[in-house]
């Protein structure tokens, strides 16, 4: 039996605003507005980045892209972490990390996220002396 | 071997600024990697897999049958997994405001599709072949025609997106992004020309299949 060779990444480019149109992601009491900044190594906003929110329980899934600044934000279920993909022109491949609550401990301190009035920031770093931690799954 | 291009890629200018410096960390698979989002028939709309209905007339260009089969690394395939596509017009212009190519817009054309994949794992698009466009990476830098393609899988390890190109491009030895892919894998981006899938007196057809990731097991 021979396994099927992984079909490669390549990057989103700078028109993917139709084709991965955003999806707003759940509404209601147990859900949480999720928002920061995209932001390139000289602290520059990417305007033409997508934010992929993930968590299983309950199902939340929502996308989001980037304003002229760089800023996103979409909504998700309130849990202890989302997964996040970062997709973008220049990016050859997303990348992945996470947002923690406000408050939790034990992780990297980039991937904790403040307190807003109407929910969690969190900047991504995609290089730079903030530079945010990625992970490879 | 990994098939993916480095995130750190010089001759792609854009990635300059844009790529982390520093390794990933290991990240074990639990419940939120082993997992993804699942869409239905209600995310697709009637004419989405159909690029040259979706306005009064039909768009100008190459009209062709775009399908292959989408499996995971073990070659299983991927049923009801959501495909999203969108691309250049026949003239290499995008309809999208920050494109600046003066090349003519086409009306009936706007070159974003999606569709499900069936029980087998296969998914089928009519549209028409996308245009070359400059995009001033480098002296006289052209983009091979293609089209983009994002796929979900079943878990978020799956998650991928990509380009679709054409077979035999002139335009493949100059483009970076393309080259940006290891040399022993660039193939696996290129459609082949399928006479078989053609519809005659109507349109000429490319195959693409997909492999995503293995699908992860979730363990108890």
């Amino acid at each position: 039996v021979t396994t099927p060779s992984t079909t490669p990444s390549q990057t989103v480019g700078p028109f993917f605003a139709a084709g991965m149109p955003p999806v707003p992601g759940p509404d209601g009491p147990d859900t949480v507005l999720l928002s920061g900044r995209v932001l390139d190594g000289d602290g520059a906003g990417v305007p033409d980045a997508v934010v992929e929110a993930w968590h299983p329980d309950p199902p939340s899934f929502a996308r989001a892209q980037t304003s002229p600044d760089g800023s996103w934000e979409l909504r998700a279920c309130r849990a202890p972490y989302v997964n996040l993909s970062v997709f973008a022109r220049g990016l050859l491949n997303r990348v992945v990390t996470r947002l923690y609550a406000p408050g939790t401990t034990g992780v990297d301190p980039s991937l904790v996220s403040r307190a807003t009035p109407d929910g969690y920031a969190l900047d991504i770093h995609l290089q730079g002396p903030d530079e945010t931690v990625f992970f490879a799954l | 071997m990994n098939p993916d291009p480095p995130l750190n890629w010089p001759e792609y200018r854009s990635s300059a600024l844009r790529h982390p410096t520093k390794p990933p960390v290991p990240l074990p698979p639990g419940r939120s990697e082993l997992t993804g989002p699942v869409f239905g028939e209600s995310a697709i709309g009637p004419t989405d897999a159909d690029l040259t209905r979706q306005h009064a007339g039909e768009p100008l260009g190459e009209r062709i049958v775009v399908h292959g089969r989408v499996v995971d690394g073990d070659g299983r395939p991927l049923p009801h997994t959501l495909v999203e596509v969108w691309q250049a017009n026949a003239a290499g212009r995008y309809h999208h405001d920050a494109d600046r190519h003066p090349a003519p817009l086409d009306p009936n054309f706007t070159g974003t599709g999606r569709c499900l994949t069936g029980a087998d794992g296969r998914y089928r698009f009519v549209t028409v072949k996308p245009g070359a466009y400059p995009w001033k990476n480098h002296d006289n830098a052209w983009r091979p025609a293609h089209i983009h393609f994002s796929l979900f899988g079943r878990a978020f390890t799956q998650r991928l997106v990509t380009q679709m190109y054409f077979p035999g491009d002139p335009l493949f030895d100059q483009d970076p992004i393309f080259n940006s892919v290891p040399e022993f894998a660039r193939h696996r981006l290129v459609s082949a020309f399928d006479l078989a899938h053609t519809v005659p007196e109507w349109a000429l057809a490319y195959r693409f299949d997909i492999v995503l990731r293995a699908t992860p097991v979730e363990t108890p």
